[in-house]
């Protein structure tokens, strides 16, 4: 058997690209919040990352491979723990020896997979038409007028808030236990939690409160 | 006092088994879990009924022999104890216990409470051991010089039973806790040096054969466990295990 299908090398490989994808959740968190401290720069950071070709052409790639890897191989292992045990047990109570974060990644890992998809559809799939479909010429201050307006709806902010409170959960358990997955578990082990479990609460509540922020502070059609 | 108990039969491995139910009365809150199955089986008998069939032997906690999961938790709900050193005195008087064999695909069960553990054995002939060379010339284990703390890490990983809890408690029936502790008893003294490599990559590969699931950190496995194994043992040997695999 060979290290891809070895179970330590899947669950590092889980562990790698789940530290990728929360180091780019960082980065996201970051342009989001000049929405709310100065759309100026809301749209001077968007039009870079939205024109820049290194940013297109090599990290969004990367990116959308991380994305696809990390819920492809979460499925794989999902199914591969399941028949691990055939027989289920009368009587099993999973909440007196681990967190519900720890024990159900797989349905916060859906939840998250659903608001991709939506997300995709409210940002990614009509930028993608805009600049490479319709060709249109580039003006760098619509940015933040869009991003508004995408949350006028209630539906769509109501959608957003409970995707990035299953987010905060996923992370609860995931950035934490990624440390472990690569076999960093020592004298610093307690403090990287902390920040791990700090991060997991406030950048998905820092995400809320914009997504709110927007929706109250909506621009005149 | 008096309770229900509710018990998984299985005639035999290929057999479809199902919880029965068993009134009991007369048991002392002082009787270990394991006498409490026996006063069952002692009453099962006098109907002219077949008796539980469980796992044990030393009945003191260090033979690893006794499973169950009581309540749904492997070992009752007591912690740092086995099945046989369970008492009485954490139920109530009226309780009803449900009671299951360990459930993992790798451990199949034989007959009632009792399952198959020899994955187990097979993870540990797979690399658990030391060459040693027994020519006369053998140094002393005592006078090869041991970091305090290596040694101290290596006896907590050595006192692990193989009694499968954290096989049982795993909600993906994960051997990690298990094989991480034989990796690390080795891997932390010198002469377990000589193997390294070779012992984690080989034991790594049998349990990944034997059927178990993969480990996703939820900690219930040391929670669970009678030995207070630690969780360090599987980030240890996920390190052993890339840097051997790095190597080559």
């Amino acid at each position: 058997m060979g290290i891809i299908s070895s179970s330590i090398a899947r669950k590092v490989a889980m562990a790698l690209s789940g530290l990728f994808l929360v180091f780019f959740l960082g980065q996201h968190f970051v342009i989001n919040a000049t929405a709310v401290l100065s759309p100026d720069t809301f749209n001077s950071w968007s039009h870079f990352m939205g024109n820049n070709g290194l940013v297109q052409g090599l990290l969004q790639p990367i990116l959308i491979f991380g994305v696809v890897f990390h819920f492809v191989m979460g499925f794989i292992l999902e199914l591969k723990n399941r028949s691990s045990r055939a027989v289920k047990y009368a009587s099993y109570k999973g909440s007196t020896n681990a967190s519900w974060a720890s024990r159900n990644m797989i349905i916060s890992g859906l939840v998250i997979l659903a608001f991709l998809g939506l997300h995709f559809y409210d940002f990614w799939i009509p930028e993608m038409i805009h600049k490479y479909v319709e060709s249109h010429p580039e003006d760098p201050t619509r940015y933040y007028a869009e991003t508004v307006h995408k949350f006028e709806n209630p539906v769509r902010v109501g959608l957003y808030v409970v995707s990035f409170a299953l987010l905060a959960m996923h992370l609860w358990h995931g950035f934490a236990s990624s440390f472990q997955s690569v076999g960093f578990n020592n004298k610093y082990s307690v403090a990287l939690t902390r920040f791990a479990k700090v991060y997991a609460i406030l950048i998905p509540v820092g995400f809320i409160f914009i997504a709110i922020y927007l929706h109250l502070n909506q621009l005149p059609h | 006092m008096k309770l229900t108990l509710k018990i998984w039969r299985q005639e035999n491995a290929n057999a479809k088994g199902a919880i029965q139910t068993y009134p009991i009365d007369g048991i002392e809150p002082d009787m270990s879990f394991l006498e409490m199955l026996d006063v069952l089986n002692e009453q099962l008998i006098n109907q002219g009924d077949i008796p539980v069939v469980f796992d044990h032997d030393c009945r003191e906690g260090i033979c690893g022999s006794c499973s169950l999961q009581i309540n749904g938790e492997p070992h009752g709900p007591d912690r740092l104890v086995t099945t046989c050193q369970l008492h009485m005195r954490k139920f109530n008087d009226g309780d009803t216990i449900v009671v299951e064999p360990f459930r993992a695909k790798a451990f199949p069960v034989v007959k009632d409470l009792m399952i198959d553990r020899s994955a187990f054995d097979r993870i540990q002939h797979a690399g658990g051991y030391i060459s040693v060379n027994t020519s006369g010339n053998t140094i002393d284990a005592n006078a090869i010089p041991v970091n305090k703390e290596n040694a101290d890490d290596s006896f907590a990983a050595a006192t692990c039973i193989g009694c499968g809890a954290c096989v049982a408690a795993c909600k993906n029936a994960s051997a990690m806790l298990f094989t991480s502790a034989k990796v690390s008893q080795y891997a932390l003294l010198p002469q377990g040096q000589v193997e390294a490599s070779e012992r984690v990559l080989s034991m790594v590969e049998q349990m990944d054969k034997e059927g178990f699931g993969n480990c996703t950190n939820t900690g219930a496995c040391e929670v669970e466990c009678p030995k207070g194994i630690s969780l360090e043992n599987i980030a240890r040997m996920n390190r052993e295990y890339l840097s051997a695999s790095l190597k080559g």
